[in-house]
């Protein structure tokens, strides 16, 4: 609703200042307008980005990811809805029983609560994904800027680095590297996802700086005698990061279906470790007889994914409107 | 055109050499004890076996003799030897078969059914089918593929009876069918809204008011006209969707007891044997990156303004 108003304010103050303008410089209109125009629209951003978290679309989505995050701090306080919040209490002689009171899930193969156990699986799921996409972007953003801003060279070689990464079908080549390290925790099984996921995050980064790096502002400082890393780090940076922004969702949601997916295979977390992935893997055995073992940990690993990635389809339309 | 096979085929060159060499870093050179992971970590190796492992992969070489020599046994068709002294060649000779069907038919599958979502949501943008397959594609993208791939076993293989839940003893097409289509719905999202924006942009240029204008029917227009200019960009898209098919493989065929390529991998996992992973995972990267290489050469056959580029 104000955005309208406030846009139009904007525009007839700037229409105001170009007549001023215009009468005492003949000829300010033509280089003048350009800058004049680009303000304009910069602020009429800002209306609809906070107008964007009114949408149904952009906020549902919000709602259920901030819900995952707390689930995934604080499992302890979603796990004891049902009286039995303990994930590691469990008593064999429950093994793969179906839901009852106070167990609505049931329970897994070794009798542990299946509810309390997908519950604190968010944690891993998540955890890994916000290491990796964290990581990511801050290589994606040293090296995306770094070869879009100075090209040459140093472009050539992040560029045919970032190849050999694509080259890989990521999956085969995440299994290699996992298979081979003896000791598989959260940090370890993050690393190797980050160093799969880099590349194609610092290739949206890096098409966005080409664009950004030519623009009269940045020619400007330049001529200004900014140097090179006070124009990279006020200048481009902060002007090429929509792209890379709109994608972190999307990102986050890729890399826990990947996490999952490698988990499952057995060349992900193991046991006595919580994740979704392990009790997928686990119930994939008696995934005939005992479903409930494979749908549950299946729905909230789905619900997430789910949520991050319209998330993510949402935030685009905001974030970086050229991506139509 | 000459000139543009070989660009690609230079280009090329530094990408197999990283893949490899990277490989070879993860396998034979990181810190640790790389007889054990040619073994499968967790394995008890006899004091002869680790001798002969030594022996075989040139483990007291210098590094780059060792990776030349790790490039020769590759070039050669070597992909070494399983716990059980199987060569690991022998396994993939027998199993490439099941993948090649199975990769073909959801190839073809996540194909024909993309560009035909796609087209329909683009020549009628805005409308109920445009609405909905934003929404599929959607939710297919949310939910990961071997959920899917275990929900459609449950349901149509265990409960129904419809089709066989696992193995390929039904052969092709029935054994095939649902985890081919487990394996193509996941091309779709991509291709259908690659194909639509590309329909809706196609459109609005200046030949289709000509065809318009010629007085040429909608159907003639848009299969004739804009279908063909669309489907340009599909083409580079199919290419990458042979990296999601490949690594899905592994899940699909595991999930399925497709005796595939795949399957393989996935078995190798479970039972700690580290040669048959490492083997056909190097062979199956290999294979991804020849794939590339024909597409990016197809792309340049259409469309002869990529040859510029």
């Amino acid at each position: 609703m104000s955005e309208h108003e406030l846009s139009e304010n904007e525009l007839s103050d700037h229409g105001l200042t170009d007549h001023g303008l215009t009468d005492q410089v003949p000829a300010e209109p033509l280089p003048g307008g350009q800058p004049t125009g680009a303000a304009v629209s910069d602020r009429d951003d800002r209306g609809p980005r906070w107008a964007a978290l009114r949408r149904p679309h952009v906020y549902l989505p919000l709602a259920l990811v901030l819900l995952v995050f707390l689930v995934a701090a604080f499992p302890q306080w979603f796990a004891g809805w049902f009286g039995h919040g303990d994930p590691r209490e469990c008593s064999l002689i429950d093994s793969n029983a179906t839901g009852r009171p106070g167990h609505p899930f049931g329970f897994d193969v070794q009798g542990c609560d299946l509810y309390a156990n997908v519950v604190y699986g968010t944690r891993a799921s998540v955890l890994i994904a916000v290491l990796v996409v964290a990581s990511s972007t801050v290589v994606a953003v040293v090296l995306g800027a770094l070869a879009g801003y100075f090209r040459g060279p140093t472009d050539s070689v992040i560029s045919r680095v970032m190849d050999v990464f694509f080259g890989f079908p990521a999956l085969v080549g995440m299994i290699i590297l996992l298979n081979t390290i003896p000791t598989r925790s959260v940090w370890t099984v993050a690393g190797v996802l980050a160093l799969f996921a880099w590349p194609a995050m610092t290739r949206v980064f890096r098409a966005s700086v080409l664009e950004t790096a030519n623009l009269d502002y940045v020619v400007a400082a330049r001529e200004m005698g900014a140097g090179h890393l006070r124009i990279i780090a006020s200048h481009v940076v902060p002007n090429s990061i929509g792209p890379l922004a709109s994608i972190l969702s999307l990102s986050i949601g890729g890399i826990i279906t990947a996490e999952a997916g490698l988990t499952f295979l057995g060349v992900g977390l193991r046991s006595p470790a919580i994740s979704w992935g392990v009790q997928l893997n686990t119930a994939q055995r008696y995934f005939t007889t005992d479903f409930h073992l494979l749908l549950f940990p299946s729905l909230f690993l789905s619900v997430t994914v789910l949520a991050f990635v319209l998330l993510g389809d949402g935030l685009r339309d905001v974030l970086d409107p050229k991506a139509k | 055109m000459v000139r543009y096979v070989v660009r690609r085929l230079v280009y090329m060159v530094p990408v197999l050499l990283g893949t490899t060499f990277l490989i070879f870093l993860a396998v034979y050179a990181l810190p640790g004890d790389p007889v054990q992971a040619i073994a499968g970590p967790g394995q008890a190796v006899a004091p002869a076996v680790r001798a002969a492992i030594v022996a075989k992969y040139h483990l007291d070489d210098p590094l780059l003799q060792q990776y030349l020599a790790y490039m020769g046994r590759l070039l050669t068709g070597d992909f070494g030897t399983d716990l059980n002294g199987k060569s690991v060649g022998a396994l993939i000779a027998a199993s490439w078969p099941v993948t090649v069907k199975l990769g073909l038919t959801a190839w073809v599958l996540g194909g024909l059914l993309g560009v035909l979502l796609g087209t329909l949501a683009g020549i009628r943008s805005g409308g109920f089918l445009d609405t909905s397959v934003l929404a599929g594609t959607t939710l297919v993208l949310g939910v990961p593929y071997f959920v899917t791939a275990y929900v459609a076993k449950y349901v149509f293989a265990v409960k129904l009876g419809w089709l066989p839940p696992s193995g390929v003893s039904d052969g092709w097409p029935l054994s095939y069918v649902l985890p081919a289509v487990c394996l193509a719905i996941f091309l779709v999202p991509e291709i259908a809204r690659l194909t639509r924006a590309s329909v809706l942009g196609n459109l609005q240029s200046d030949y289709v008011d000509t065809a318009i204008a010629k007085g040429l029917g909608r159907r003639t227009i848009v299969v004739r006209h804009v279908l063909r200019n669309s489907l340009l960009p599909v083409v580079s898209v199919l290419g990458l969707s042979l990296g999601y098919l490949i690594s899905g493989s592994v899940l699909i065929e595991g999930i399925f007891n497709m005796p595939g390529l795949g399957f393989a991998v996935f078995r190798g996992i479970a039972q700690h044997n580290g040669a048959t992973v490492v083997g056909i995972g190097t062979l199956l990267i290999l294979v991804f990156l020849l794939l590339n290489l024909l597409v990016d050469l197809l792309y340049g056959i259409l469309d002869p303004r990529i040859r510029l580029v």
